[in-house]
């Protein structure tokens, strides 16, 4: 070994030695950290946003009248979490792509590009069908009744497609479309704030107030 | 709905926003600035070195800092590997298994390098001990990382003659957490819950719906995770769906909260530069160059999403598809223009299924390299070395030798620079190649043709600008592209760095020199104008061959 290499290979042990004294500083210091912010602050905020925010801190629950609950064994779902149906007396929400449609534990979209043939199809397919259901022409339906949300548990469908649903939805149930409509506008937001967001409308929220005054008016 | 509400309403939420931010702006960076200069520690603070056995006082020379930061990441990737693997053995796993281990190092190396990528998806795969003190861990940490690598490097403009000494990455880690990081997150954390984000230890567990099915309900600290995942320019989702999952961004007031979190330190760390190399006007030009591209970004992919080209768009009669009703398509265009400027990889809409110029617009703010404002810390050294790149160009063209705030840029600090702008293109596109070259890097694209090519180049460029988003049509969830993302983002990551602080060291120990009649003033919309021109040619004409095979073949057809 010449003096040279002898050098660069002291330098070298002493460059590994040094990161191994880092890494176990490193190693200290993680392990602070991971108490403080991996432990005590998500432990904290929940304590915290139970005792504040209990209702939503759990998932915004609801009851099958539409009142709050925080137990799940009462509940008939989230107020946020999109469920799916089908019978022509409930208001339909928007496709889904989370596992089989609205499942929570494969939550996510279709991730289909503009240009691909397969959602293509799917789009025609799925046009024809709610024109068919709702008695209008293709043209009529609007977008998001035929396009997946991006996590398959969008629990709005806009103005639009609310009030296509109208007309099929108030036949079904016996009731005057007026009060159906009134139901939908009792159940709709407009932009947050004038400015943030699009308008929509609660599905959930809607089917239960529809059930509720269903009973209403049969007795 | 006429398009011209859309449009003002877009522009209302544009200028909410704009309004918040410039409202922190002052206030913020001067308070960072204090933080990063400031000889005293709190009480708390002086606790904490004496427990992990650290002199908060010393300066580092720039090597010393350099094996700090690598021993501590090191250590970071070991332990969230370890705690992945040994998921099904330990308490909180929510019944899951431990991971696989190519899917364990790529999410250790993912979330400590500040990309996280997610291979995986949240609900399925990770329970609550793993998001808590795995994955959250690392998104504090690595943000702070790149925090204090940014901060080193203004100190090395701000400092002359000092020996290479460029600070205490101990201290500098330390103060990011306890001075920045954790108190925003815990306010944030609140307001997130006050409107809708879920904060429990439930587990997932089922209820009956209305209409008698079962469905099942989602729980964990969803929200304490939420703030840092925005505010450190994170990304990882607590949940597959990310920031479109309703129990991550329930309605638009979240969602601007989210979109705030997410750009707060990037566009207000040029003020906290400008205060610490002592001219504010050094600080509102490097602003003015990121704030001028995110926003083109923005107004091209509001544009874009709004107006709907493309076949889907047009036969379904707007860009709905992989969107939610809340957002729509500007409120939409608005995160992502946003998230994939930070480099923060949360999304609150599906960019793969996007109108080919929005994809396309996300995909070019990726590859201009976390400048447009860029992730935490490292949107600011990305912007300085382009800025120093155009102090270089300006140089030759007048021919004498460029300095920037009194440091020459001489042999040395350009081979470094240059080491810094060549890196993450040769990841990018290497990786791409191999992978459209190899059976197994074909076998995850899930739409052949020009979109397939899209989708691996969107990877390599996630993993390699440590961004995290991705077009999620790619099934990366295999071996090769767990190892080789893997790969990508631990080289796209700390290469960088290290040129980064070398290059701090070689400036700190220069004396400074003062500004004579030839000096090129870097105060001024002409210089602005040059680092924006230098950072799209520098990504232009590394990425215009790839890019044409891809999204606008794409575009075109």
């Amino acid at each position: 070994m010449t003096q040279s290499q002898a050098v660069t290979a002291t330098a070298r042990r002493a460059t590994g030695a040094s990161l191994t004294r880092h890494a176990l500083t490193g190693l200290r210091v993680l392990l602070a950290f991971t108490l403080l912010v991996g432990v005590a602050y998500p432990l904290a905020m929940t304590g915290a946003s139970q005792l504040l925010f209990g209702w939503r801190a759990d998932g915004s629950l609801v009851r099958a009248d539409g009142s709050p609950t925080r137990d799940r064994s009462e509940a008939v779902g989230s107020a946020l979490l999109s469920q799916s149906f089908e019978g022509p007396e409930w208001f339909r929400s928007r496709p889904s792509a989370a596992g089989d449609g609205f499942d929570p534990l494969s939550s996510g979209g279709t991730n289909l590009g503009p240009e691909s043939p397969e959602l293509v199809g799917s789009v025609r397919e799925l046009r024809a069908e709610v024109a068919a259901t709702e008695g209008v022409d293709v043209f009529d339906v609007p977008a998001d009744a035929v396009t997946s949300s991006a996590s398959g548990l969008d629990p709005h469908i806009s103005p639009a497609y609310a009030e296509l649903q109208v007309p099929r939805v108030a036949r079904a149930r016996g009731l005057p479309e007026e009060v159906v409509r009134e139901l939908v506008a009792d159940h709709s937001a407009g932009r947050s704030l004038g400015v943030l967001g699009d308008p929509r409308v609660d599905v959930l929220g809607l089917n239960i107030a529809l059930d509720r005054s269903g009973r209403t008016i049969g007795g | 709905m006429s398009t011209t509400t859309t449009v003002l309403a877009a522009v209302g939420q544009l200028a909410l926003l704009v309004t918040l931010l410039g409202a922190a702006h002052a206030p913020f960076g001067a308070y960072m600035a204090r933080v990063y200069s400031s000889p005293r520690h709190l009480r708390g603070e002086r606790l904490w070195y004496r427990l992990v056995r650290v002199d908060p006082d010393v300066e580092q020379h720039w090597r010393t800092y350099a094996l700090s930061l690598l021993g501590f990441s090191l250590v970071s990737v070991l332990a969230l590997f370890g705690l992945g693997r040994l998921q099904g053995h330990l308490p909180g796993n929510l019944g899951f298994p431990g991971l696989d281990p190519a899917g364990a190092w790529n999410s250790a190396v993912s979330f400590t390098t500040n990309t996280n990528w997610q291979w995986y998806s949240g609900e399925q795969t990770a329970g609550h001990l793993l998001q808590m003190a795995g994955f959250a861990v690392q998104n504090f940490l690595s943000a702070a990382v790149g925090m204090s690598v940014a901060i080193a490097l203004v100190r090395g403009f701000a400092r002359s003659g000092t020996d290479a000494r460029i600070g205490n990455f101990w201290t500098d880690l330390t103060r990011s957490v306890v001075r920045i990081l954790l108190p925003i997150s815990i306010v944030a954390t609140l307001v997130l819950v006050a409107n809708g984000v879920v904060q429990n230890l439930d587990p997932h567990s089922a209820v009956t719906t209305l209409t008698g099915d079962t469905q099942h309900v989602v729980g964990g600290p969803v929200a304490s995770q939420e703030a840092i995942k925005e505010l450190g320019t994170n990304g990882g989702g607590f949940f597959n769906a990310n920031s479109a999952h309703p129990f991550e961004n329930p309605n638009p007031v979240t969602n601007l909260v989210e979109i705030f979190l997410l750009l707060l330190i990037p566009m207000t760390l040029p003020r906290t530069f400008g205060l610490l190399v002592g001219d504010r006007r050094q600080g509102w030009a490097i602003l003015g160059v990121m704030a001028t591209l995110w926003a083109s970004a923005v107004a091209l992919t509001t544009w874009s999403e709004v107006a709907g080209p493309g076949t889907v768009p047009q036969l379904a009669g707007a860009a709905m598809e992989g969107k939610e009703t809340r957002f729509g398509p500007a409120t939409s265009a608005l995160f992502a223009a946003s998230t994939t400027g930070t480099s923060t990889g949360a999304v609150n809409s599906m960019h793969d299924s996007f109108t080919a110029p929005g994809g396309g617009v996300a995909l070019f703010d990726m590859l201009l390299g976390e400048v447009a404002p860029g992730g935490v810390g490292a949107g600011l050294y990305g912007m300085l070395v382009l800025a120093v790149v155009a102090v270089f160009v300006a140089g030759l063209m007048v021919g004498r030798t460029p300095e920037y705030l009194g440091k020459k840029i001489g042999r040395g600090e350009m081979t470094l620079v240059a080491f810094f702008v060549l890196t993450t293109p040769a990841i990018v596109l290497v990786g791409t190649a191999v992978s459209v070259s190899v059976a197994p890097g074909l076998l995850g694209i899930q739409e052949p043709g020009p979109h397939g090519l899209s989708e691996v180049l969107y990877a390599f460029a996630s993993a390699g600008n440590n961004n995290g988003s991705a077009f999620a049509g790619l099934s990366t969830g295999t071996p090769y592209y767990n190892t080789m993302l893997g790969l990508a983002m631990l080289a796209g990551r700390f290469v960088p760095i290290v040129l980064v602080l070398a290059l701090a060291g070689r400036l700190a120990s220069q004396r400074t020199v003062p500004a004579s009649v030839g000096t090129l003033p870097t105060h001024q919309p002409l210089f602005a104008g040059l680092v924006a021109v230098v950072a799209i040619v520098v990504v232009g004409l590394t990425f215009v061959p790839v890019l044409s095979l891809g999204p606008v073949v794409e575009a075109l057809s």
